[in-house]
């Protein structure tokens, strides 16, 4: 390792203890780097939406460009500067109705098509048949029904609609079990990638192989 | 005029946006592209806000004692990041990407890791049998979980009802909250797009 | 009996303690786990695998340091396993902190594999709003994205003469760790019908099967376990892989930790009716 590997790679070791000194108790240090990821963050996303952002999409279009119908939505986009302003906070809202309108009214059709449309028709598609692949369909078909009715709540749950229910709060209680299973192995693999770099670092300090 | 013209615009704008899409013409997606690169730019000066309110709260911060030195920690952080950010390459190379990659990463990542002790210490006091519910709760997470233990000759039937569990029960119920979200996700756009809702707005 | 009461009540410190010396030993003491590998990690890898020549795959890295842990492993293998059949890739980012992982990866893989940025492999760069920048792409990539990454010209890259939108590519696979795999479904492939398959971390991994059935997605890959699915696949073992013992030793402990608990609830909830009754 050169001396500013050594160093830098130090200093993230040194950062990373710093976050987990938190698990004993709140302390300077993590306070500390808790801050220090904030500007360091913060400063990073500026640059970013500046350069990479800002620079190609709005300011060489109307200084480079010269396409001045862009003008526009530059106007629109530094009116929302005025929410700073208690006199004058309202003008933001045009700009903020611009986006809120446009957005809403591509997200209808999207939103019922992808989420609602075609998981229905998956759902009810596959045959339900007299072997394992029917066996799974029907299970699915029953599956999806219960958990609905679940959360159907302008119907008392009573009688067939109440076992209909009961089944589907199952059938949610082993989908939120199968959810949890993962995502123990996804916190895992946070801290053990963090484990996997200390050790990395250590070993190539002391010049130890692996 | 200062509510009554902002509903227009949601509503006009609103109406467009969803006929277009049923409307299969060159115009119809000429006038899609055009809105859509607007809201891009309008968003993108705009997203400045949220860091211009985090600066001007921390340089107020630094009148407090107390608070001083964690906001100066966060100023320097962020000027050291912006003046760097100037240097030529700053995107491979030099102080802007080496702060990224050692200190960016390393707290940002270990921040998160934190959830491995906490999942595993609410797992030891939360996750209890003490229903019928809970219990298959828990029998599923085990399923689930014993997939990454190597358990010999019960690995293959645990892979099969990891594999039949994921797919029949898990993706029925995981589906019937996915097509409720739809439908409360269609719902409030028309109900922005007709007025109804005006929260977005804020108060006057 | 008193012993199980304070086990119930035993101080958090001491828990994260045990799955830090849980973590500890497979970094001590390495070994290796057998794989198996899934369906819907196969599928992608049959995608990426059958991919032509002239055919060019679209990687979106959404992700940030937050979730490097799970999605660096599985980034690389698709990098690797592109680039080894020389296969172009085009790449953006729609997380605010991507950037500069994605040019770290992209840069280090490009190196290792001998391939040229512009000719061989494109960083478009990033973008907020996820959903816009979808939609935008599905009409012209430059309209989102007049330059790439670097400042150059998407015009001017030998690469992407030719290729306008998704209707040029052959698929796309999202890695992420966000709500953007429901961008990507809702305003990519339900508009623009590409093939489309994610990668995504284990929190997020159980609630996308039903996209997988319908056909929405052709392939998942679900977390660490997934990257090292992949890793196995493409014979290339990587940060996936390597997490795998780890995670046996740290599930070994969570699981014993339920027991024990589920026991010192069950002992203690007996003894307690029983002196109830009593009364």
């Amino acid at each position: 390792m050169t001396i500013d590997q050594i160093l830098l790679q130090g200093a993230a070791v040194f950062l990373t203890l710093c976050i987990f000194s938190f698990l004993y108790k709140d302390n300077p240090f993590y306070k500390f780097a808790e801050r220090l990821v904030a500007g360091i963050a913060t400063g990073y996303w500026t640059m970013l939406l500046f350069h990479t952002n800002f620079v190609p999409v709005v300011w060489n279009r109307l200084a480079h460009d010269h396409r001045f119908i862009y003008l526009i939505p530059t106007f629109l986009g530094l009116l929302m500067w005025t929410r700073f302003s208690k006199n004058w906070s309202w003008i933001s809202r045009y700009s903020i109705a611009f986006y809120i309108g446009i957005s809403s009214g591509i997200s209808i059709p999207l939103a019922l098509y992808a989420g609602l449309f075609r998981q229905l028709e998956a759902t009810i598609r596959f045959p339900v048949t007299l072997d394992a692949a029917g066996l799974y369909s029907f299970l699915i078909i029953v599956g999806v029904l219960a958990a609905l009715v679940y959360f159907f709540f302008s119907a008392a749950h009573k009688g067939a609609m109440g076992g209909l229910s009961r089944l589907g709060i199952y059938v949610i209680m082993i989908g939120f079990g199968a959810g949890f299973g993962l995502t123990v192995m996804g916190r895992i693999a946070l801290l053990v990638q963090r484990i996997i770099f200390i050790r990395g670092y250590i070993t190539s300090l002391l010049g130890i192989g692996g | 005029m200062k509510r009554e013209i902002p509903l227009m615009i949601v509503t006009v704008t609103g109406i467009i946006m969803f006929v277009q899409y049923f409307i299969p013409s060159n115009f119809s997606e000429d006038v899609f592209t055009f809105l859509q690169d607007w809201v891009m730019i309008i968003g993108i000066l705009s997203l400045p806000l949220g860091i211009w309110s985090l600066v001007k709260a921390n340089t107020q911060k630094l009148k407090v004692p107390d608070e001083r030195f964690y906001s100066a920690v966060l100023l320097i952080g962020f000027l050291v990041m912006v003046v760097s950010g100037w240097m030529p390459d700053w995107r491979s190379k030099g102080i802007h990407l080496a702060l990224f990659q050692n200190v960016l990463i390393p707290i940002q990542s270990t921040i998160f890791s934190l959830l491995a002790f906490f999942v595993a210490s609410a797992a030891y006091r939360a996750f209890r049998a003490r229903s019928v519910l809970a219990t298959i709760l828990l029998l599923t997470a085990f399923i689930i979980m014993f997939r990454l233990i190597p358990t010999g000759p019960f690995a293959d039937i645990n892979n099969w009802l990891v594999e039949k569990i994921l797919t029949i029960p898990n993706m029925a119920a995981k589906r019937a909250i996915a097509m409720g979200l739809a439908l409360g996700a269609a719902a409030t756009a028309i109900k922005i797009i007709l007025g109804i809702e005006r929260t977005y707005m804020g108060r006057d | 009996m008193k012993f199980l009461e304070k086990m119930m009540q035993i101080d958090r410190r001491w828990i994260y303690l045990a799955i830090f010396l849980a973590v500890i030993i497979p970094a001590i003491i390495p070994f290796t786990v057998p794989m198996s590998v899934s369906p819907e990690v196969k599928k992608i890898y049959d995608f990426v695998e059958g991919l032509g020549p002239n055919d060019y795959l679209f990687v979106a890295m959404d992700y940030d340091p937050s979730s490097l842990a799970e999605l660096n492993p599985m980034a690389e293998a698709i990098l690797k396993h592109a680039f080894l059949n020389d296969r172009k890739v085009v790449i953006v980012t729609l997380s605010q902190f991507g950037p500069g992982m994605v040019e770290e990866i992209t840069t280090r893989l490009a190196g290792e594999y001998n391939r040229i940025r512009g000719e061989d492999y494109v960083f478009l760069g990033y973008r907020p709003y996820p959903a816009i920048t979808i939609m935008l792409m599905g009409t012209d990539f430059r309209v989102p994205f007049p330059q790439d990454y670097y400042g150059v010209p998407l015009d001017s890259l030998p690469m992407m003469r030719g290729i306008k939108n998704f209707n040029n590519v052959k698929g796309v696979i999202d890695l992420t760790a966000g709500n953007t795999a429901d961008m990507w479904i809702t305003y990519g492939n339900a508009r623009y019908n590409f093939p489309l398959a994610i990668g995504i971390t284990g929190v997020m991994a159980a609630d996308y099967y039903q996209y997988l059935q319908s056909g929405q997605i052709f392939g998942i890959i679900p977390g660490v376990k997934g990257a090292a699915e992949y890793e196995r696949l493409i014979d290339k073992p990587g940060q996936g892989m390597q997490q795998a013992s780890y995670q046996v030793v740290a599930h070994s402990v969570i699981i014993l930790f339920i027991i024990l608990s589920n026991v010192a609830y069950f002992a203690t909830r007996g003894q307690k009716s029983k002196l109830g009754g009593a009364r």
